[in-house]
C-alpha cells in the first residue's frame, strides 16, 4: 500500500502497550522541551535582534539558581524516566515461571524453531494466543537477533550459549520476525512470520499439519523435545555412564538443572541451560566434584537442536 | 553593516599561505595553519566519498526491493560508515578548526610539536589511504561496527586491511590530542589563565583527554581482532573458545566515547558562534565548560548501553541504563546556557549564526531521542532499528557537521583572507537544515514500527517513510554541494575580510586575515576574560552608524 502512513505498530502482547505508553510520553516530553528551547530562541532573536531597541542593561552573566534547576529538573526527570523503563525491563526479560518453552535456531540465514510439542518449523512459529511463551534461542554460527516488533522484544542470538524472548500474545494474526543483529549477506532476508492463533485454533493446527519441514520431521517425527533428547541420549550411550547409580562413571542427571553443582576445583556453580550445554560438547571444561574427566567431548558431533532436547530430556527426568 | 566594511581591507603582504611556495613548502610543513589546510582538504575528499555511499543507501532504500545485490548493499553501508566515523567525523573539528585555532586562541605560535603535528596527518592519510586501498580491492561487508564472530571467521572480505587502516588513524588522533594538551598547559600567553580560554579551547582539551585515553583501547581491539582473524587465536569466536561479547564490550568502550570525540569539538565551535552573534558573553562560562569535562568523564562510563539486548546481564544494564541518564544532564545545561545567551543580546543572522541555531534545535531532539536509546524498557523495543539511526544522526549529522559546517563559515575569512557571498551561505544552511530534517526524522517512526537497520529489502509498508527519507536526501545532498562552489569562487573573487569582519573577541581576531606564519607580530598579552563582549556599546555605535547612513 504505496500511500499508507502508518506511525505506530501492531501492538499483540502484554508488554506493547506499556513501551508504547513510554515511548509516547518520551516524544511528549522532547516536543515539550525542543519547543520550549524553539520559542527561546524566537522570543530572544525577535526582541534582540541588532537594530531593534531593548533594554540591554546589566546581561547577567551566570545564575547559580538558574543553573541549578536546570541540573536538578532535569536529573529528575531523567531518574523517573529511568525507573519506568527499568520496571518494564524487568518484565521483558525475566520470564514467569509458567511459561511453555519453544526452542529456536539461527543460522545464515534462517530460523528454526520447535514448539514443546514437538512441532518443527522454518521462519514461521505458530503460537497460542493469552498463553505465556519463553523462546530460548542459540546461534548455530555467527549473531543473530530474534525481533517480534508487534510484541516489543527482541534478544541478541549468540553462537555458543542460550538466551530467551518471551512474550504473551494478546491478539491473533500473523506478524513480523526480523533478525536485528547483522549477520550478513542475506541478513534482510532472515525474516519470518510469527502465527498467533486462537487456542483452539492451534490445537487443531497442531493435530492436522505433520511437521512444516517435511524432511526433518522425517528424522525427527513429531516428538515432543524431551522424547527427542531420549532418543538422542540413547543414540549416543549416555545411559551407560549417566545411569542414576552411586557407583557410576557419570553423575546422575536427575533434578541436576537449576541445581547448584560443586566442581573438583572446589567452586560452585548453577547447573542452567548454558553449564548444561558446556557439560555436553565441551564436558572437560568443568568437573562435577568426585568424577574423573573422562566423558568424550561432543561438540561437532550434536546438532544445536539435539543439545536442546537433550536439555528437554534431563529436565524431564525426575 | 559596521565591522563588516567590505572593500577597505588590504590583503596581508606575507601571510602563512605565500610566506613559502610550493608543494615541497606544503607537505615537510611544520605550521599548524598549513597543517590544518592539508587535513581540510583530505577530509572534503573522504566526505564526499561517505555522501556517495550514503546516497548509493538511499537510493537502494527507494523501493521494498532489491536495486543493488545484497553483497553490494553491504559493503556500501559499511564504507559509509567506516568513512564517515573514522576519516571524517572524528578528526573533521579537531584536526581542521583545533589545529588552525587552538594555538592562536591561546596566543601561541604554533603547537607544542609541529613535527608531530605533520606525523599526524601522514598518519592519517596513510591509514585512510589503506583503508581507501580495501575498498577499491572490492571493501568489506561487515559493517563499522566490526561485531564478531562475523568479522573474524565468516566475512569473506577486507577485514584485516581496513583494520590495519583504522589501527594507523588512531594513532594520529593520539599524536594530536597529546599536542593539544601540552600546547594548552604549557604554551599560553602571558594572562591566558584558565577561566579567560575560549570554550574552543575547553572543548578541544576534553576532546584530547578521551582520544589519548579511549583510542589505545580501539587499537588493542583491532590487534586482537586481527590475531583471530590471521591466526587463528580464540579470542572472540565461542567454537575457538571466545566470547563474541568480549568484543563488544572492547568495541564500545572506545566507540562510544569516540561519540564525544565527535560532538565535544562541535559544542565547542556553538559557544564561540553564539557568543558572537549575539555580543554577549557565553551565559553560565564555567557550568559551560566543566560540562564538558563531564561529558568526557561520565562517556567513559556507559559503553554497556549498546550491550542491552547483546546477552549482557541484565544487572550491568541497570548500572549503564542509570549512568547515561546522568551523562544526559551536562548536555542539557549546555543547551540552556546558549539559549540564556541571546538574553540581552544584539543578535545577528549571519550564516554562522543561523548553523549555531539550526545545532541547537537539532541538538536537542538528537539528545532528547538518547534517552529513549538510555530506556531499557524502550531500548529493548528500537535498538538496532532505523530510531537508533535516526537518533545518531541527530547527533553526527544534525550536531556535529552542522557545527563543523558553522565554524568553517566562521572562520573562512580568518582562514583565507576572503568573504564569501552571504545569500549563497544562508541559502544552502537552510537547505541542509530542512532536508536534513526531512531524510531522518521519518527514521525515528521507521524504527519504531520496527524496520531493522542494515536491511537492503523490506515489507513494502515501510515504503511512504522511506521515500520521505530519501527526497530528504537529495535535498541535503544539494545542500552540502553549494558550499563547494561558493568557497572554492570566494578564494578568487571573494571580497578582502580584514582582520575581524565579525567585528569578534578572541586573539585569533586580533591577528591578520589570513595570519602570518607565527600566528602574531609580538606575544599577545591577555588582559581581559574570553567574551569581553557589551551588547549595549555594540548595539549604540549600530545605532549611531545607522543614523549616519541616513544622513
Amino acid at each position: 500500500m504505496l500511500w499508507e502512513l502508518p506511525l505506530m505498530p501492531q501492538q499483540a502482547s502484554t508488554i506493547a502497550h506499556k513501551v508504547d505508553a513510554l515511548y509516547l510520553f518520551l516524544w511528549g516530553m522532547t516536543a515539550f522541551f525542543t519547543l520550549l528551547i524553539f520559542a527561546l530562541i524566537l522570543f530572544f532573536a525577535v526582541k534582540y535582534k541588532r537594530g531593534k531597541v531593548a533594554d540591554r542593561s546589566n546581561p547577567p552573566d551566570t545564575d547559580h539558581k538558574l543553573e541549578a534547576v536546570w541540573i536538578v529538573v532535569p536529573l529528575a526527570i531523567s531518574l523517573m524516566i529511568f525507573g519506568w523503563a527499568t520496571a518494564i525491563f524487568f518484565e521483558q526479560v525475566r520470564p514467569p515461571a509458567d511459561a511453555v518453552e519453544y526452542f529456536a535456531t539461527g543460522k545464515q540465514w534462517m530460523w528454526k524453531f520447535q514448539s514443546p510439542e514437538g512441532k518443527r518449523e522454518v521462519n514461521e512459529l505458530h503460537v497460542p494466543k493469552g498463553r505465556n511463551i519463553k523462546v530460548t534461542a542459540t546461534s548455530e554460527d555467527v549473531l543473530h537477533d530474534l525481533f517480534f516488533p508487534a510484541f516489543r522484544t527482541k534478544a541478541d542470538v549468540l553462537p555458543g550459549r542460550y538466551t530467551n524472548v518471551w512474550f504473551n500474545a494478546t491478539k491473533a494474526g500473523t506478524y513480523h520476525i526480523f533478525c536485528a543483529e547483522y549477520c550478513g549477506m542475506q541478513h534482510s532476508l532472515m525474516i519470518g512470520k510469527v502465527i498467533v492463533m486462537e487456542p483452539n485454533d492451534y490445537e487443531r493446527w497442531l493435530a492436522s499439519a505433520s511437521s512444516g519441514t517435511a524432511g526433518q520431521a522425517a528424522a525427527a517425527g513429531d516428538e515432543t523435545p524431551a522424547q527427542a533428547g531420549e532418543r538422542v541420549f540413547t543414540q549416543h550411550g549416555c545411559q551407560t555412564c549417566h545411569q542414576g547409580s552411586s557407583g557410576a562413571l557419570g553423575p546422575a542427571l536427575a533434578g541436576v538443572p537449576g541445581s547448584e553443582v560443586e566442581l573438583q576445583s572446589g567452586e560452585k556453580v548453577k547447573a542452567d541451560d548454558d553449564y548444561l550445554r558446556e557439560s555436553i560438547l565441551n564436558s572437560s571444561a568443568k568437573i562435577v566434584k568426585g568424577y574423573q574427566a573422562v566423558m568424550p567431548n561432543f561438540k561437532g558431533q550434536i546438532s544445536e537442536e539435539d543439545v536442546m532436547s537433550l536439555i528437554a530430556y534431563i529436565k524431564a527426568q525426575k | 553593516m559596521p565591522g563588516a566594511a567590505n572593500g577597505v581591507f588590504e590583503m596581508p603582504k606575507v601571510t602563512y599561505l605565500n610566506a613559502q611556495e610550493g608543494i615541497k613548502s606544503w607537505l615537510l610543513t611544520g605550521d599548524h595553519k598549513r597543517i590544518a589546510i592539508l587535513y581540510l582538504i583530505s577530509i572534503s575528499i573522504f566526505f564526499a566519498l561517505g555522501g556517495v555511499f550514503a546516497s548509493l543507501i538511499r537510493i537502494e532504500l527507494l523501493t521494498p526491493g532489491p536495486e543493488l545485490d545484497a553483497e553490494m548493499y553491504n559493503r556500501a553501508f559499511t564504507a559509509h560508515g567506516i568513512v564517515m566515523v573514522f576519516m571524517f567525523l572524528i578528526p573533521a573539528i579537531p584536526a581542521v578548526l583545533g589545529n588552525f585555532l587552538l594555538p592562536i586562541m591561546i596566543g601561541a605560535r604554533d603547537l607544542a610539536f609541529p613535527k608531530v603535528n605533520l606525523l599526524s596527518w601522514y598518519l592519517y592519510m596513510i591509514g585512510g589511504l589503506l583503508t581507501l586501498t580495501a575498498m577499491l580491492m572490492g571493501g568489506v561487508d561487515t559493517g563499522w561496527t566490526f561485531y564478531t564472530p562475523y568479522s573474524t571467521t565468516y566475512s569473506q572480505s577486507y577485514v584485516f586491511l581496513t583494520g590495519l587502516g583504522i589501527f594507523i588513524m588512531g594513532f594520529s588522533s593520539i599524536t594530536t590530542g597529546l599536542n593539544f594538551v601540552i600546547t594548552t598547559h604549557k604554551m599560553r600567553a602571558p594572562g591566558m589563565t584558565w577561566s579567560r580560554l575560549p570554550l574552543f579551547v575547553w572543548s578541544q582539551y576534553a576532546t584530547s583527554l578521551v582520544m589519548l585515553l579511549g583510542t589505545p583501547v580501539i587499537a588493542i581491539t583491532v590487534v586482537l581482532l586481527a590475531a583471530e582473524r590471521v591466526f587463528g587465536v580464540g579470542i572472540f569466536n565461542p567454537n575457538l573458545g571466545g566470547d563474541p561479547v568480549l568484543f563488544q564490550h572492547l568495541f564500545w568502550f572506545y566507540s562510544h566515547p569516540a561519540v564525544y570525540i565527535m560532538i565535544l569539538p562541535a559544542m565547542g565551535v556553538i559557544s564561540e558562534l553564539i557568543a558572537a552573534f549575539s555580543r554577549r558573553r557565553v551565559f553560565g562560562y564555567s557550568f559551560v565548560a566543566f560540562s564538558s569535562l563531564a561529558i568526557a568523564i561520565f562517556g567513559f562510563l556507559v559503553w554497556g548501553h549498546h550491550l542491552f539486548v547483546s546477552g549482557q546481564s541484565a544487572y550491568a544494564g541497570i548500572i549503564f541504563s542509570l549512568l547515561s541518564f546522568i551523562v544526559a544532564i551536562p548536555s542539557a545545561v549546555k543547551v540552556f546556557n546558549w539559549t540564556t545567551t541571546l538574553y540581552k543580546g544584539s543578535i545577528s543572522y549571519e550564516t554562522p549564526m543561523l548553523y549555531a541555531l539550526a545545532f541547537i534545535g537539532l541538538f536537542a531532539i538528537g539528545g532528547l531521542t538518547g534517552l529513549f536509546c538510555a530506556a531499557l524498557g524502550l531500548d529493548v523495543h528500537i535498538t538496532d532499528t532505523y530510531f537508533i539511526i535516526a537518533h545518531f544522526h541527530y547527533v553526527m549529522v544534525g550536531s556535529t557537521v552542522i557545527a563543523y559546517l558553522g565554524g568553517i563559515h566562521y572562520w573562512w575569512p580568518k582562514m583565507t583572507g576572503r568573504s564569501y557571498p552571504e545569500f549563497w551561505g544562508k541559502l544552502s544552511a537552510m537547505l541542509i537544515y530542512v532536508g536534513f530534517n526531512l531524510t531522518f526524522f521519518p527514521q525515528f517512526i521507521l524504527g519504531y514500527l520496527g524496520m531493522p537497520r542494515r536491511y537492503h529489502v523490506y515489507p513494502p509498508e515501510y515504503q511512504v517513510l522511506n521515500i520521505l527519507s530519501t527526497a530528504g536526501a537529495s535535498v541535503l545532498a544539494v545542500g552540502f554541494l553549494m558550499p563547494v562552489f561558493y568557497l572554492l569562487w570566494s578564494l578568487k573573487y571573494g571580497p578582502i575580510a580584514g582582520p575581524n569582519p565579525w567585528g569578534a573577541k578572541g586573539l585569533e581576531w586580533e591577528t591578520a586575515s589570513p595570519p602570518p606564519t607565527f600566528n602574531f607580530d609580538a606575544t599577545p598579552i591577555v588582559t581581559q576574560e574570553a567574551y569581553a563582549y557589551d551588547a549595549e556599546a555594540d548595539e549604540a555605535a549600530y545605532q549611531a552608524a545607522l543614523q549616519q547612513d541616513k544622513r
